[in-house]
């Protein structure tokens, strides 16, 4: 079932829903929460697609804020309610217009499903520089931004991680469970100590970093970063003492899983569609502290300049493996710093449009 | 193993799934139902998701002149035809290539000794690390000489630092003295801790939920006693009949197929008082104690029923009776429906009776738990105002869709006061389980873990031998057997031991 109001008001949004509930017989029972999400026009249609596919899995009131010519005169609230036709669960499309796309959370406020978590999900470029902060953010539980679609990726990740409050995530996080998982699975078998590593993939790749400084924390080693061709991620090496345990993805679908003194095994390791992120985002709620670690670390090294000397110092990992990488991993860092520099001043435009919008 | 010490695991990473180790799967009775249904499907939808290890592989053993293409191309079939998750080329072309196939007989000490090789082959092709897990869907006649075999293969014997699992299907023997026997002839070779029992109707799923629902709400326990809970009803109704599977069943019958395993495990899980903690260990303890408390009733002609269902119309097709099945004796006694009124001596359910049924071709497929409860002490409404209203009741399904229903008294809309019982639904389909793993994707996943899961151990087994064995007797020294209609719910008799007791079953 279709409904378009225009010109209508959150009043009349809640009646259309209710009387098309009824009229349906219910479906909306057993709905677990409300996903707002952030986002134009030209993202929309992407993101509503994906959030469907995750009601499947979580059956959800889905808001989406649409801001339509923020510079106009006149306020204006379209909405278009979908229910019942491609899952469970409500979709509602908001277009502001004018002044009201500025207090976008007066209108989304009362369309929240009482008593049940809310997520604010930002799918497009436009990243809030402290999500908890964002009008739409503050209003939810679970804050998901993507920071690989902004156009100063690894800036606005270290920025995210500053203004880091329980409950924020990224994307680029969420796309590294199948990696880290892989990973895991691998130390879990007996290995000699790792001394060292390194992450291999495409540059500028915000996923690569946060893996590198998961990877620093956990096993208190350095760790030095490749570019490589891409797609994504392509290769982990931990170093060991006997060898190293390489695990290696050219091509973004199967992995090469190698150890010393063992024959090479592969496995599929896909990237994975925005749907299937999101529903892993929805099935956990609680504070991502694992996240936040290897966020701060990132954002710390990225200031630091010198990057990873934080890892250098780390008690477990002074060794002189440290120092042998050192000059390598200096060279990432340089890269590092250097595109930061250039992207600052389109970083800042983007992050005051975000919240313009929101 | 999971090495404890892994600094890539964190319990605060709820992200992180847990991956099962390198290991060889062998699977005996490759071409049986259950596994092109169930198991060859739920491994490829484990690989799907990511739970298994590189290097996994699958070794198919039967009876057939198959080439490893052939099976293959048989699991292939059985992956298209019933995975749960979309199909993919990559994940199925590393599975399949660890697929490999050994034919022979059981009693063929040749077969192991090629069996015992390719595992070896695998270890050093795959990586497999000398892990193997025996999955045995073969028929309990057969469990002493594979179990036999794998011991004098040398298949059994554990390497430092490597594992052997084995897992056995229900039934669990034919009473208290068999699973004793069988028991012991798995016991000589593989040790307690490593014997995987398997009910696949009680996926941990199902286990999971009931234990959250008792235990992670306050709202439910305080009525969970004699004070307020009236009685219990444990159903397991199918609608299909016996099948293909007259061989197994006929001489087994419904309450050594269902009421000994799946509905006492039911009870003990509604039953049991709070464990100390949810591991297997605590979970097992408690489950043992209520079992051990249950009292079989002395007059077992009044609490009691059974049947054998007749030929007639079900769900819109006429079916056979069960004595015209193939492969059953015209005279056959089996029964395929069995009720049992059963009480538990503890002070939470003294004077609460379980009423527990199960049977083949009834109206509709359905597993459930229903605590009844009592009427209320005082209705201050006039009596027309309540002629319609029942007991409340507190269900939980367990399939075929999972979750709660609430029925309680309402007012109808409307000038006059008139109460009429409702529902109130709520299913876990429709809140969280989409993806909602099958329960042999997670048996099988515990398996290869080695997470000693929440599932039967022998005590077990014994305690709910110890409940039905008195039964079967009981029916075996009686002729006579109710016939009752395909389609319907079941004998008369059944109903009857309800209504001796002022009663009704729950309509399925």
């Amino acid at each position: 079932m279709n409904i378009d109001l225009t010109g209508t008001t959150t009043r009349q949004i809640q009646d259309a829903l209710t009387q098309s509930r009824h009229l349906m017989g219910g479906p909306a029972v057993g709905m677990v929460l409300t996903l707002i999400i952030v986002t134009d026009e030209s993202a929309q249609y992407d993101a509503v697609r994906a959030a469907t596919e995750a009601a499947r899995e979580h059956p959800c009131r889905v808001l989406t804020v649409i801001s339509r010519d923020p510079r106009g005169g006149t306020s204006r609230l379209d909405a278009e309610i979908r229910m019942g036709e491609t899952g469970p669960g409500e979709t509602v499309l908001l277009r502001m217009y004018g002044p009201l796309a500025e207090h976008a959370d007066s209108v989304v406020v009362p369309l929240l499903m009482p008593d049940t978590p809310v997520v604010t999900w930002w799918p497009g470029g436009k990243v809030p520089k402290a999500p908890a902060q964002d009008s739409l953010g503050r209003l939810a539980q679970r804050r998901v931004t993507d920071s690989y679609a902004a156009r100063d990726r690894l800036g606005t990740l270290a920025q995210l991680a500053d203004g880091y409050r329980p409950g924020d995530t990224d994307f680029t996080w969420t796309r590294l469970t199948s990696w880290r998982s892989l990973l895991a699975a691998a130390l879990d078998q007996d290995h000699e100590d790792i001394v060292s590593g390194q992450v291999a993939a495409e540059p500028d790749s915000p996923s690569a970093e946060l893996l590198a400084a998961w990877l620093s924390i956990r096993l208190g080693v350095p760790m030095s970063r490749a570019v490589s061709e891409g797609p994504g991620i392509t290769g982990v090496t931990l170093t060991t003492t006997a060898g190293d345990i390489v695990v290696h993805r050219p091509d973004g679908r199967v992995a090469t899983l190698c150890r010393p003194g063992q024959p090479d095994r592969q496995v599929a390791l896909m990237r994975r569609p925005m749907a299937e992120l999101l529903a892993e985002e929805l099935r956990r709620l609680d504070p991502d502290e694992v996240y936040r670690e290897a966020a701060a670390r990132f954002a710390k090294d990225l200031a630091g300049g010198t990057t990873r000397e934080g890892v250098a110092s780390d008690p477990v990992s002074a060794t002189a493996e440290a120092a042998k990488t050192g000059p390598a991993k200096r060279e990432v860092a340089d890269r590092e710093a250097a595109d930061d520099a250039s992207a600052t001043g389109d970083d800042g435009e983007g992050a005051a449009g975000g919240s313009e919008k929101a | 193993m999971t090495d404890p010490a892994n600094p890539l695991r964190d319990p605060r990473d709820k992200r992180l799934p847990r991956v099962a180790g390198p290991c060889v799967l062998v699977l005996f009775g490759v071409t049986g139902d259950l596994s092109r249904k169930k198991l060859l499907p739920a491994i490829y939808d484990l690989a799907n998701r990511g739970l298994l290890p590189p290097g996994f592989s699958l070794v198919g053993f039967a009876r057939r002149d198959w080439a490893h293409e052939d099976f293959r191309q048989i699991a292939y079939d059985a992956v298209k035809a019933h995975a749960r998750t979309p199909f993919r080329e990559d994940v199925w072309t590393h599975l399949s290539e660890g697929m490999h196939f050994v034919p022979g007989e059981f009693g063929d000490p040749g077969a192991f000794d090629a069996l015992s090789m390719a595992v070896k082959e695998l270890d050093e092709s795959r990586g497999t690390g000398g892990n193997y897990a025996f999955y045995l869907s073969i028929p309990p006649k057969a469990f002493p000489l594979v179990v036999e075999q794998l011991q004098r293969s040398g298949l059994a014997e554990r390497e430092e630092g490597s594992w052997r699992r084995v897992v056995i299907e229900k039934p669990f023997g034919r009473d208290l003295r068999t699973a004793k026997e069988l028991n012991d002839t798995v016991h000589r070779v593989f040790p307690e801790e490593s014997i995987f029992r398997i009910d696949h109707y009680l996926g941990k799923e199902t286990v999971q939920n009931i234990l959250a629902l008792r235990f992670a709400n306050s709202m439910f326990e305080p009525i969970w006693n004699r004070s307020f809970v009236d009685h219990v009803q444990i159903t397991m109704a199918e609608d299909i009949g016996i099948g293909g599977r007259a061989g197994y069943y006929d001489g087994i019958g419904a309450a050594r197929d269902v009421i000994q395993n799946h509905l006492l495990q039911l009870l003990a899980l509604t039953a049991m008082e709070e464990p100390t903690s949810f591991s297997a260990e605590a979970v097992r303890a408690e489950k043992a104690k209520i079992l051990s408390a249950v009292r079989v009733p002395g007059d077992l002609s009044a609490s009691t029923a059974r049947g054998q269902y007749a030929a007639g119309w079900q769900g819109g097709v006429n079916v056979r009776g069960y004595l015209e099945e193939d492969g059953i004796p015209a005279h056959s006694r089996t029964e395929t429906y069995a009720a049992v009124k059963l009480q538990i001596d503890n002070r939470r359910w003294a004077g609460v009776p379980f009423y527990l049924r199960t049977g083949k071709r009834l109206s509709r497929r359905v597993t459930e738990v229903a605590m009844v409860f009592q009427q209320a002490p005082h209705l201050p409404f006039s009596e027309t105002d309540t002629e319609e209203l029942g007991q409340n009741a507190l269900v939980m399904r367990v399939q075929p869709d999972e979750g709660i229903t609430v029925r309680f008294g309402s007012k109808v809309p409307g000038t006059s006061m008139e109460i009429r019982d409702v529902n109130m639904d709520f299913a876990y389909g429709e809140s969280f389980t989409e993806t909602s793993p099958e329960a042999y994707e997670r048996l099988l996943l515990d398996v290869l873990i080695g997470d000693p899961p929440l599932f039967p151990r022998q005590e077990e087994v014994e305690l709910s031998w110890e409940i039905l064995d008195p039964i079967e007797e009981f029916w075996a020294s009686r002729g006579g057997l109710d016939q009752y209609k395909s389609g319907g719910y079941g004998p008369d008799s059944a109903d009857e031991l309800m209504a001796r007791d002022g009663r009704t079953w729950r309509r399925l």
